[in-house]
């Protein structure tokens, strides 16, 4: 009976397996939103196995942009969300959707740009100068274009200077996570705005320099948010809350600090628990 | 009085199959006998396929009734039970894509046999049929004439009840046909196998039935024994169907080297060819092989039978005139219109009309395994 | 080129070591794209079956349907999944949005048109009298589609080719219902476009290897029985 032996193989590595799918019980689920920053990085890769080593929540962590990541969390679709984006976050804790938005960490955006650098913006230390002078010089432009935090403050950066990018032909949007959009800006020769933490890790791939870094507008504050059970009754409020103390407690604080120093000689961020936003940076 | 024996195995009522609008086929009655072969002659398109497909409840939907055994079919006896009485051999082997075996034991399959017992009769059926040595092979890989066999064996593997036959050897070479129809004939009578039987070729009616049905137009024109059929078409498109050839009736009376006598109303004709005294024979000769001639005296001529007869009919036909002549037996002929002209035919002039004994196509029929 | 022969080299050393991550996660792809193969090829050949050999007006309308849906883009499909699996959507009290259960959901909604239109082609390529032999031979409704779909398994193997080759290499539906979990709906396609954006190339291609070699390896083993399967 040849014919039934590649059907039941087949069967036998499909079915089997798939029962030993884990069923966990909704409630020890979380479902994390969070920037593609964090991810990128590797950052998560250290939190989440020491979260759930310590709770015994699985948690589900769904990387993508800060404002999908807010979105979700406006949907209900998230527990949790771990995103940078400070105006779209005070909106949604505004309208009721967040609750308990703490602070977590920082690091700092930088302005990433070839090594020739074309428009000659190095060296200079407000990032509005540098953008307004991209723009005169019709230098490439490599924008995420995704809504994600850095984006919003790619745009909050862009109307301080008044000029409005979209309508030159050397802005482009790549639509794409902050670790691709530099590799196309590497490739083209262009200029980017980028998070140092992903920088940092990606740098050994290209040739992208540092070009403007230091400006206060240039802070990268992550917030972490629970999401309001009140709004939205199928949200796991005890796992959120779990993650979000797990986030700012002494400990985790302590893993962030050190994170990255070893692989990249110099911390991707800086924990900031208990702070003020106003504190940081002066 | 018990009429058990004499209830027909297969009868059909007022079957009717419309498509369209259109009738497909419209049979009054049919009845056939135990062990009976008819054979359904016709033109393409006369509707012999949809009556073999109706038959079987292959071809649905239809109106009228079918009695299997005096049991109707779909009250007393249902569908699929009724089918598995009966088998079908279409025109393409229609074999699956296994074995030989497998193939010939597939409507066993179907059935459910126990597996011992399936053996043994897939054998016997290979063994029937000359492919034993087949049995392992592919049935992708088979000639035309193997695959029909194969076909044939899984058919009768399942001991069918009435065996529908759609033209199972139209699409085979002259001899593997000739050679297949050799052996399905008397497979066929020692089983004792009702069957119907479906060709456009005259000659394969005449050697196998016992009966022919003329279709055409979805309708049986003529049903008869052979010999009526063929010498008493009843209208002019079972003439024109059956009556290309002159066919005459006659029992083997004497025998030469490779020739033989057959006498048919006191007139003996010398065909070529091989039969056993006593056997009833169809000497078939074709209207272009005879050779009409006014003149009586004694020529030298090569052909054996030469005959006196009278001019019955001239009609035109195409190029030629078709002549038909009354010899004792009936005999048509084809002369061009110049000959007719020439010879200054008229109807009711004597002529002499003449074939070769090698002119004419012998069909034997039963052969001699049916006895006499 | 330094960047491909480090990621071949890497892709050689993470298959020798048996790297217990790449392994969990060329797994995992098995498992998940094997279920959904296997729950198309049960939809798809009934139901292209059952579409073949029935009369039904409209059937043209269907069969061109179908073979639209052969080329469901799979992001379309992710994106119906997502909304349709949301907490707050239709399917929500499923509670299975990113977990490999969704994954198999969307892997099946697309690979099923694709076994589906094979299948349909396959059996309406199949002699017209054929199945009038097989009711002839005795068989039951059941039986004769049984033996019909036998009779299309060359074809309908190359169906389950395509299916299983089409969710095996598809990215856009698994990251987005599965979210491309670490460990628990992490597959080659998810991670591939993870490591990329991670920069780590090396490790990008040795998954792009594995899936290659993956996707290699079971169309010749299918290959393999489609030609024993031929006549000698």
């Amino acid at each position: 009976m040849k014919k039934w032996s590649y059907i039941g193989l087949f069967c036998l590595f499909s079915i089997l397996p798939s029962l030993s799918f884990p069923v966990s019980a909704q409630q020890k689920n979380i479902i994390l939103a969070t920037t593609t920053s964090t991810q990128d990085s590797g950052l998560l890769d250290v939190l989440i196995p020491s979260f759930a080593k310590k709770t015994g929540y699985f948690v589900k962590t769904i990387a993508v942009g800060s404002g999908q990541s807010m979105a979700m969390g406006q949907r209900g679709e998230a527990d949790v969300l771990l995103v940078h984006s400070p105006d779209a976050e005070k909106k949604i804790v505004a309208e009721g959707y967040g609750i308990n938005r703490r602070i977590v960490m920082h690091n700092d955006y930088i302005i990433a740009g070839p090594k020739e650098d074309r428009a000659k913006i190095k060296g200079i230390k407000l990032a509005s100068e540098a953008f307004k002078k991209l723009a005169l010089a019709n230098a490439l432009f490599l924008s995420r274009g995704d809504n994600s935090g850095t984006h919003a403050k790619e745009k909050s950066i862009w109307k301080t200077t008044g000029v409005n990018p979209e309508e030159g032909k050397w802005y482009q949007q790549t639509g794409l996570g902050m670790g691709q959009t530099l590799n196309v800006a590497a490739e083209k020769k262009g200029y980017t705005l980028a998070d140092r933490g992903t920088y940092l890790a990606l740098k050994k791939n290209f040739g992208l320099d540092i070009l403007v870094e230091g400006d206060a507008i240039l802070l990268n504050i992550y917030h972490v948010i629970e999401v309001n059970p009140a709004k939205w009754p199928k949200v796991n409020s005890a796992g959120a809350k779990a993650f979000a103390d797990f986030v700012v407690s002494k400990e985790t604080q302590d893993l962030i600090k050190t994170f990255g120093v070893d692989k990249f000689g110099s911390p991707l961020f800086f924990p900031d628990a208990g702070k003020k936003e106003e504190e940081l940076g002066r | 009085m018990n009429m058990v024996e004499h209830v027909p195995i297969l009868e059909a009522k007022n079957l009717e199959v419309k498509r369209g609008g259109t009738i497909l086929l419209n049979i009054p009655s049919l009845s056939i006998g135990k062990g009976e072969i008819l054979a359904l002659i016709g033109p393409n398109g006369a509707g012999k396929t949809t009556f073999l497909q109706t038959l079987s409840y292959l071809l649905q939907p239809f109106q009228g009734e079918i009695f299997f055994r005096g049991k109707k079919v779909e009250t007393h006896i249902s569908v699929l039970e009724y089918r598995r009485k009966l088998a079908m051999v279409f025109q393409d082997p229609l074999l699956f894509d296994t074995t030989v075996f497998n193939n010939v034991a597939s409507g066993l399959k179907i059935r459910g046999m126990k597996k011992k017992e399936m053996e043994a009769r897939v054998i016997e059926q290979l063994d029937r049929f000359g492919m034993s040595h087949l049995s392992h092979r592919s049935a992708k890989t088979l000639s035309g004439g193997e695959a029909q066999r194969a076909s044939l064996a899984r058919a009768f593997a399942i001991q069918p009840e009435i065996l529908l036959l759609d033209e199972p050897f139209a699409s085979l070479d002259p001899p593997t046909r000739e050679s297949l129809i050799e052996d399905l004939e008397p497979i066929l009578y020692r089983t004792r196998t009702t069957a119907i039987f479906a060709t456009h070729d005259r000659l394969e009616a005449l050697s196998f039935s016992d009966r022919i049905a003329v279709m055409n137009n979805g309708m049986i024109q003529q049903i008869g024994s052979p010999e009526e059929v063929m010498n008493h078409p009843i209208d002019e498109f079972v003439a024109s169907f059956v009556g290309v050839e002159t066919i005459l009736t006659g029992k083997v009376i004497k025998k030469n080297a490779g020739t033989f006598f057959a006498s048919i109303e006191g007139q003996e004709i010398e065909a070529a060819g091989d039969a056993h005294l006593g056997e009833t024979v169809f000497l078939c000769i074709r209207p272009e092989n005879v050779t009409l001639s006014t003149q009586f005296h004694r020529e030298a001529t090569s052909a054996r039978n030469v005959f006196t007869g009278r001019i019955l009919k001239i009609a035109p036909l195409g190029p030629y005139q078709k002549v038909q002549l009354g010899c004792g037996f009936p005999l048509v002929a084809y002369v061009t219109n110049h000959s007719l002209e020439e010879l200054s035919l008229t109807e009711g002039k004597e002529v002499r009309a003449s074939f070769k004994a090698t002119a004419i196509h012998v069909v034997r029929k039963g052969e001699s395994w049916k006895g006499f | 080129m330094d960047l491909i022969l480090e990621g071949i080299k890497k892709a050689f050393w993470l298959l020798i070591t048996l790297d217990p991550e790449v392994m969990e996660i060329t797994f995992l792809s098995l498992q998940i794209s094997g279920t959904a193969t296997l729950i198309s090829l049960l939809i798809g050949v009934s139901t292209g079956t059952l579409i073949a050999l029935s009369m039904f007006p409209g059937k043209k309308i269907v069969a061109s349907l179908v073979n639209t849906g052969m080329g469901l883009p799979p992001v379309v499909v992710g994106l119906f999944v997502t909304i349709f699996l949301w907490r707050n959507g239709p399917l929500g009290f499923l509670g299975i949005l990113y977990t490999p259960t969704a994954m198999i959901l969307a892997q099946a909604v697309i690979a099923t048109p694709i076994v589906m239109g094979i299948t349909l082609a396959a059996i309406q390529h199949l002699p017209q009298k054929l199945r009038l032999q097989i009711l002839a031979l005795g068989a039951t409704r059941f039986q004769m589609v049984w033996i019909l779909v036998k009779e299309a398994k060359l074809p309908l193997l190359a169906g389950v080719m395509a299916g299983f080759g089409g969710v095996i290499s598809e990215v856009g539906a698994s990251i987005m219902v599965g979210g491309n979990i670490k460990g628990y709906s992490r597959v080659l396609t998810t991670a591939t476009v993870m490591e990329t954006s991670r920069g780590n190339f090396d490790i990008a291609i040795a998954l792009g290897i594995i899936l290659l070699v993956l996707a290699f390896s079971i169309n010749f083993i299918i290959t393999q029985i489609q030609q024993r399967e031929r006549p000698r």
